[in-house]
């Protein structure tokens, strides 16, 4: 891939626009306002990162930004700090804090962040109010101005340069971030962390990953904002500035790092038509502007909840269709693989696992082994406790008691996460995919543990796009996986946009990238047709060849006799009968239950 | 000690409301404050026998409901169902409009202001809930609350264009005092106390012996299930909204006599209920009601020991109540979108 991509066209693009607004005898005024949008831009990109990619929200940006400025205004005044070096000091209270913050809160469900951001925020712009040293509701003044080599970057003129640099530098490592392994587990978190997990994601750090990166994002702004206006007082980091923030995003377009652009420079220029036209319309005095944003705000959630990025990039493609990505085959993997153990050695042992909720025993009791090699299918009639076994066994839930060893250690009590990272990939019943990524992107995200690097280095490397090699490698497995089960040529497509056959089909191909000993598939031939049952059945028996144990779970009959070596029935969360398919035709338990009894 | 007492009280009652909105809509209501202040302020416009500015949203939202419904029956082709609903959306609305445009300039007893004052202010909540909330009753609670904030700011700029930028202080209901000893009782927090009481008792006789009430809880529990036995997610929103706006509007009344209310304050009493609700996890009564008693007398310790820094010590408490709630209830729900 060396020609160059979509994104990065735009970003070139703005970058000559900017250039032409300078180099241009631009009146000053145009100017500043591309200074504030850049300042605006910069916390928009945080808070697009955090809500619209990470799924979470906060209405405390301004307070981030706040500490910033604060920060800087403080220690170049009354420490006589060099600015240059009040902007590392900015970066680490406000990290500390969002850390802090993020630690506490995030370990719930997802409505306390806003909330807690709520109270950080009104709680900041109080204290900033009242601190005698920060100088109470009037502020810091005489911040002196940032010097480059020599220029004075106090004029608006050089300071755009500054600004924007910064902005751009922003955008390209967001737009690098989101292109990675780690940029595809964020994008899990909204709405799939289930599945991410289970893929092994460490969902936890990554969504404190983004609430930090947000907020040293308004720090950054925060301290540009300090040396542009050479003041500082607690009204521009108030509640009512974090919710303008989050305002801007929806407008421009929640989910796109360049909505987040195009939303700060809409409400700065309409916020200032709506100063200059209202006062006209209706008289001042009122605060009509934040009825009208208010009112903006709910129609534009009700009626056109992508905001304008979207719409705009429908006219883009309709001018200047983008051409068709080419369809990557890939018949080898070279990743490297585990080590398999001996073909008919025990891998996995379930003792007496037994799960209640309340009263209610879901799965009682329940010992089976599957071997290394082998292919054990577990039946039962609706309700008999599969699927928890399966959650059981993957971490997903808990047993109350009785014991899971996989591959001679224990795994009961684990998080899904560790229990992928020993070997143990799965599908969901109801399949669980991120409907708009494309599906090699999905089919990635099986891959996740495949990478070598650790978390923050992982992280740093995505910033700056020098993981590419890996990436390659990554996106190579996940070719493989899917040309292994034939879904390469709709590689390219939305995964939302796969039939639910192929779908399930795609969760065993990206549970394979996750390089499993031990795979376990729910249901996978529900809603697949007779010739594709039969083309999945031949996946799973060269998976068996080359040294992959299967579990599964399914309810056509002549597909499970004609694959497994070994089945285990389950009726009532309890097991009632377990053997080769053949003795299990004849089990007349088994006959019992799924034909029920001759009284 | 006795202020941190009833203005937990009054705390408590808007935590109350707010953890029923959200079991039965999922909607963090940040508004919900500014119903307070809109009640304390219509009461205190109708002391000055002023037409109170909330009738003309009244009017706004229940034109803006028909509109929408008519758009809808249009759209549908049934011109037949136009006069009905014409008659549903704007008959009793009207009415109270009309009631209160009357009532206004008589300077009636205040008794009958305060009843004019809730029966307004409670009409603005299930309006409110049919225009902007129905039809996103299945957005994420995120979008929803978002929505919300959209609402606050509207409600906020209304405010200010409705009362002006002055506080009111509306007179007390009773201006007895008695003296215990060292400690002053004063007649208004007895009538705190003792309304909070009564709606206490109300709410939980209407929750557990009617209809309505069942249904409600059902809404609570189980949208999907509650909806599949017949019961509509829609009444059941507009009933906790209709709940909502009249706890806040009686709130506000309560408040009205024992501080100054600015278009603006209800935004910070609404937090502090929040803030209240979050103790109880969003979900329990009493422990949100016991929350709320908590804020108060948080609050006026530290307006005693350290008042500059009051509200960033009640705010700041959130902080080691959602580490604590962390750790006794760690919930994680995931939400599909």
């Amino acid at each position: 891939m060396k020609h160059m991509r979509t994104p990065h066209r735009l970003l070139l693009a703005l970058l000559l626009a900017l250039l032409l607004l300078v180099l241009l005898p631009t009146p000053l005024f145009w100017i500043i306002q591309a200074n504030y949008i850049g300042l605006y831009a910069l916390v928009a990109i945080g808070l697009v990162l955090l809500t619209g990619i990470g799924g979470m929200t906060s209405f405390g940006q301004a307070a981030f930004v706040g500490i910033g400025a604060y920060t800087t205004a403080y220690l170049s005044t009354a420490a006589a700090w060099s600015p240059w070096l009040t902007l590392p000091a900015g970066l680490c209270i406000t990290g500390l804090s969002a850390y802090v913050l993020g630690r506490i809160t995030l370990r719930m469900s997802g409505h306390y962040l806003p909330l807690a951001t709520i109270a950080w925020g009104i709680s900041l712009y109080f204290l900033f109010g009242k601190l005698e040293w920060l100088g109470k509701y009037d502020g810091i003044a005489e911040i002196p101005s940032l010097q480059f080599f020599g220029i004075d970057l106090g004029q608006e003129r050089h300071m755009f340069f500054l600004i924007w640099v910064i902005v751009l530098a922003a955008v390209w490592l967001s737009l690098n971030l989101l292109d990675s392994r780690a940029g595809r587990a964020m994008r899990a978190l909204k709405g799939g962390r289930i599945m991410a997990e289970a893929m092994g994601v460490n969902t936890g750090s990554y969504k404190i990953l983004l609430f930090v990166l947000a907020a040293l994002l308004a720090s950054v702004s925060g301290w540009l904002f300090a040396h542009l206006q050479r003041t500082v007082n607690p009204s521009p980091f108030s509640l009512a500035m974090g919710i303008e923030y989050l305002f801007m995003v929806v407008v421009g377009g929640i989910a796109h790092i360049w909505g987040a652009l195009l939303g700060a420079a809409v409400l700065k220029l309409l916020a200032d038509q709506l100063q200059v036209l209202l006062p006209a319309l209706l008289g001042d005095g009122a605060n009509v502007e934040s009825i009208v944003f208010g009112v903006i705000l709910i129609l534009l959630l009700k009626y056109a909840r992508g905001g304008l990025w979207p719409w705009l990039c429908q006219f883009g493609t309709r001018l200047m269709p983008s051409a068709a990505l080419p369809i990557r085959v890939q018949h080898v993997s070279t990743l490297a693989r585990r080590a398999v153990p001996t073909k008919g050695d025990a891998l996995l042992e379930v003792t007496n696992i037994a799960k209640r909720f309340g009263g209610l025993v879901a799965v009682n009791e329940v010992s089976f082994g599957v071997k290394a090699g082998e292919i054990v299918g577990l039946i039962g009639p609706n309700g008999a406790g599969k699927s928890t076994t399966f959650n059981l066994v993957t971490g997903l839930l808990h047993a109350s008691s009785g014991t899971v060893r996989f591959n001679g250690q224990e795994i009961s009590g684990l998080h899904s996460r560790a229990i992928a990272l020993r070997g143990v990939a799965r599908t969901f019943q109801h399949v669980k995919l991120l409907p708009s990524m494309s599906v090699l992107e999905n089919v990635a995200l099986g891959a996740h543990l495949r990478s070598r690097q650790g978390f923050l280095r992982n992280t740093v490397n995505a910033m700056l796009h020098l993981e590419r090699q890996e990436e390659q490698e990554l996106l190579d497995e996940a070719a493989h996986a899917l040309t292994r089960v034939g879904l390469q040529q709709w590689m390219h497509a939305p995964a939302g946009s796969l039939a639910l056959g192929q779908q399930r089909i795609l969760e065993i191909a990206r549970a394979l990238c996750c390089d499993p000993l031990l795979l376990l598939l729910d249901e996978p031939a529900a809603g697949l047709r007779h010739l594709e049952k039969q083309a999945l059945a031949q996946v799973l028996r060269q998976l068996r060849e080359s040294g992959v144990s299967i579990l599964l779970v399914e309810h056509d009959m002549e597909f499970v006799m004609q694959l497994t070596d070994h089945i285990v029935v389950m009726e009532f969360g309890a097991k009632i009968a377990e053997g080769t398919p053949a003795q299990i035709q004849q089990h007349p338990a088994v006959i019992e239950a799924y034909l029920g009894g001759i009284e | 000690m006795l202020d941190g007492l009833t203005n937990g009280i009054v705390y408590g009652l808007i935590a109350i409301a707010l953890v029923l909105v959200f079991a039965v809509t999922r909607i963090l209501f940040i508004p919900q404050g500014e119903f307070v202040a809109f009640g304390a302020l219509t009461l205190a416009m109708l002391q000055q026998g002023q037409t109170p500015g909330p009738v003309w949203l009244l009017l706004l939202l229940a034109v803006c409901a028909t509109g929408m419904q008519l758009y809808t029956l249009l759209k549908s082709g049934q011109p037949g169902g136009i006069l009905r609903c014409l008659l549903k959306n704007l008959l009793l609305p009207v009415a109270i409009a009309a009631l209160v445009l009357w009532a206004a300039p008589q300077q009636l007893a205040l008794p009958v202001q305060v009843a004019l004052t809730l029966l307004l202010v409670t009409a603005l909540g299930p309006l409110m809930y049919q225009v902007v909330y129905e039809s996103l009753a299945d957005a994420s609670v995120l979008v929803l609350l978002i929505v919300s904030v959209g609402i606050h700011l509207a409600m906020t700029g209304l405010g200010l264009l409705f009362f002006g930028a002055e506080g009111f202080r509306t007179p007390s209901f009773w201006d007895a005092r008695w003296q215990f000893s060292t400690l002053t009782l004063s007649a208004q927090t007895v009538v705190v106390v003792v309304t909070a009481l009564v709606l206490l008792i109300a709410l939980w006789l209407i929750s557990e012996r009617t209809l309505y009430g069942k249904a409600l809880r059902a809404t609570a529990v189980n949208r999907l299930g509650a909806r599949l036995m017949g019961i509509s997610t829609s009444l059941a929103g507009k009933i906790s909204f209709a709940v909502a706006a009249f706890i806040g509007a009686l709130s506000g009344v309560l408040i009205g006599p024992m501080s100054t209310i600015f278009y603006d304050s209800g935004f910070l009493i609404g937090l502090k209920g929040f803030v209240a609700a979050t103790i109880g996890g969003l979900a329990s009564f009493p422990l949100a009601a016991c929350g709320a008693l908590f804020v108060g007398l948080l609050e006026s310790f530290s307006s005693f020991w350290a008042s500059d820094y009051k509200e960033v010590i009640v705010f700041m408490s959130l902080l080691p109540i959602l580490l604590w709630r962390s750790f006794v209830a760690p919930v994680h729900d995931e939400e599909e979108e």
